[in-house]
């Protein structure tokens, strides 16, 4: 059978622009149909902004790379429409074993908040992951939305000029070029755009490799997440085991500094390691295998003028933790509506630069998370050893112990604290939806809240009164009126009113809060729209 | 916020100091090693006050003792 990662989805077709004499002009171009460039696509082409999407490439990722989803992305593709899809195919799991030596220390189960409609996360391979979102783009384009998807198209110069971005594409016919008023770059952490502008990308880079492999089997295991701390079957180092769907298991087996990558990734030497961990007996088959050396390293800046990185191109992660992905949709979701407000011409040029100082504190956030799990997976000293070490055989006895242990800290979304776009706070509501914060979800009605925020600017009343819609210099801010009673269970109020008895939100485009007060006044409402978007 | 104490607080230091002795008793360097390790968490977790485990770290590093011939 020919997995879907060896077939072509986009394949190479000749375009009108590569005819034209002069070089065609485009209003934005995404470069890489990755997860992150074809989450922008959709969403630009969703609000009827023609899209033209670049990937030298014409299939989904090969092998399945990213494998966990949290529920913030999650949450995004619904808002892009397709998330169901995503949670329907991925695999759910709550509980986890810590294991060190021979022993397991202890499990956890992640026992996720009540009260949301998405779990905390899924299991789900990359390849199907960007199946889905290819199979959205074709569904607009169908629908008539300007999205132009463009395999077998290498972007080979970047010229970045004050009134537009000129393109030199390659392709079996030959190149030819095009201009766009504006690029995404979302060509991955090897980012070629990156290179061809002469930016920089530094960070740290773990001395250590790790061999991930995908194996097909029919295995008695549950569907868990194992992980082993200096396990028998591999010495000194750390494992570990996740479950994905069509019965497709992630080992991850660190392997130190010193290793001959080339000779590691044969199958005849990875299937006796693989052996050692499954059981001599245990029946599978390699899907993909391959080694990696992890970073943790971003851009300075995210905004180039015209050009704007996203994705790994702009920030990488070691995996532990489950980021990278995961936090290049949440920069698309930060993006999007500020380059449609700006190409409208309704704000200032200037709040694209908003998306450089949210995005790069969550990338902050992000790298510091992923590389302290990676120090305490892979201790750099005899000294860190002793104390990682000392952690993992108090968490066998003691429970509070086990917070300490981190094999992989989840995902969860930055609150833009600190943001030029937040505008005022009461006090007494819930820190947790504290401007800056993306929305929290909360049962209302027989449906869910986050299905009606997003894509627009949004006054969220909660037993309060507000006119229906107001005009904020050609922003339409339209209400979503709500009482507290709409969620018998209470989650709505604790989460948004805490010791308040009426709430009045701003919500942004992209669900995150932008202000809120406890009673509507329209200069305030009016000043915090102009805060949010880049007005003031 | 809580401040670190620097006075004597522990009742009957010699019995303390014999008790953590006979710990360690009989232990190789890398046994006691990890003991210590053990001994700090389960100590820092009685503590618990981040500001006052800041500042222990450095009382911790401010009575140093360099060696003048290896710095
Ligand atoms: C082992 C491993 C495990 C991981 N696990 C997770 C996880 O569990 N959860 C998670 O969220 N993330 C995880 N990640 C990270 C995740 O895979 C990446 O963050 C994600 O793929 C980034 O998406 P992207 O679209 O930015 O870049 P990419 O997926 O790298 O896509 C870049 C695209 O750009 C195209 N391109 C490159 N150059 C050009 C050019 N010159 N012209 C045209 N096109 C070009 C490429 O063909 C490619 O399609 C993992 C990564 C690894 C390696």
């Amino acid at each position: 059978m020919t997995k879907i990662f060896e077939t072509p989805l986009y394949p190479y077709e000749r375009t009108k622009d590569q005819d034209a004499a002069e070089p065609v002009r485009h209003p934005v171009v995404v470069i890489g149909a990755g997860p992150i460039g074809l989450a922008a696509a959709i969403d630009l082409a969703r609000h009827d902004v023609p899209v033209v999407i670049l990937d030298e490439n014409d299939k989904v990722s090969w092998g399945s790379r990213a494998i966990c989803f949290a529920k913030r992305p999650l949450e995004i593709l619904d808002r892009l429409g397709c998330g169901q899809e995503m949670v329907d195919m991925g695999v759910q799991w709550n509980l986890g074993k810590v294991f060190f030596g021979d022993r397991k220390v202890y499990d956890f189960n992640l026992l996720p908040e009540e009260g949301h409609h998405r779990p905390a996360f899924i299991n789900l391979q990359q390849y199907y992951f960007e199946e889905y979102l290819v199979n959205r783009a074709r569904v607009l384009e169908a629908e008539g939305k300007p999205i132009n998807l463009r395999g077998g198209s290498k972007v080979t110069a970047v010229d970045a000029k004050d009134d537009g971005v000129l393109m030199t594409v390659e392709t079996p016919d030959g190149p030819y070029r095009i201009i766009a008023d504006w690029v995404i770059a979302c060509d991955g952490a090897g980012s070629p755009v990156r290179s061809m502008m002469g930016l920089d990308f530094v960070g740290r880079v773990f001395e250590d490799n790790f061999l991930i492999a995908d194996v097909v089997m029919e295995a008695g295991f549950p569907t868990e997440r194992w992980f082993w701390f200096d396990p028998p079957f591999n010495k000194g180092q750390s494992a570990l085991l996740h479950k994905q769907p069509d019965n497709v298991w992630r080992i991850d087996l660190q392997l130190g500094w010193d290793i001959d990558k080339e000779k590691e990734k044969k199958p005849e030497n990875v299937i006796p390691r693989l052996k050692a961990m499954l059981g001599e007996d245990a029946k599978f088959e390699l899907e993909w295998v391959s080694i990696y050396t992890f970073q943790c390293r971003r851009m300075e800046k995210f905004r180039h003028g015209r050009v704007i990185f996203a994705g790994d191109a702009a920030h990488q992660v070691s995996p532990f933790g489950a980021r990278g992905a995961n936090s290049g949709l949440q920069d698309t979701d930060n993006l999007i509506w500020k380059l449609k407000l700006v190409m409208e011409g309704k704000v200032p040029e200037t709040l694209l630069d908003s998306y450089d100082a949210e995005r790069v504190h969550a990338a902050d956030e992000n790298i510091l998370n992923s590389s302290r799990s990676t120090d305490f997976i892979t201790p750099k000293s005899d000294q860190s050893r002793i104390f990682r070490d000392a952690v993992l055989d108090l968490a066998e006895h003691f429970e509070f112990a086990r917070p300490i242990v981190n094999s992989g800290r989840l995902s969860v979304p930055a609150t833009y604290d600190g943001s030029p776009l937040n505008g005022p706070d009461v006090d007494e509501m819930p820190r947790r939806t504290r401007p800056g914060a993306p929305a929290v979800d909360a049962p209302v009605g027989n449906g869910w809240l986050l299905s009606r925020l997003g894509d627009r600017f949004q006054l969220m009343t909660i037993d309060a009164e507000a006119p229906d819609r107001i005009d904020v210099s050609g922003i339409e801010v339209e209400r979503l009126e709500l009482s507290a009673k709409d969620d018998p269970s209470g989650a709505l109020a604790e989460r948004y009113l805490g010791d308040a008895q009426a709430g009045i939100y701003l919500m942004r485009p992209d669900q995150h809060v932008a202000a809120r007060w406890t009673k509507f006044n329209e200069a305030e409402l009016r000043s915090a729209v102009n805060t949010a978007t880049g007005r003031i | 916020m809580s401040e670190l104490t620097l006075k004597a607080n522990i009742d009957r230091p010699d019995d303390f100091y014999a008790d953590l002795l006979a710990a360690h008793e009989g232990l190789s360097k890398a046994e006691s090693d990890a003991l210590n390790a053990r001994l700090i968490f389960v100590l820092a977790n009685q503590i618990g006050d981040r500001e006052v485990l800041r500042q222990a770290l450095a009382a911790a590093k401010q009575a140093m003792h360099r060696d003048p011939a290896r710095s």
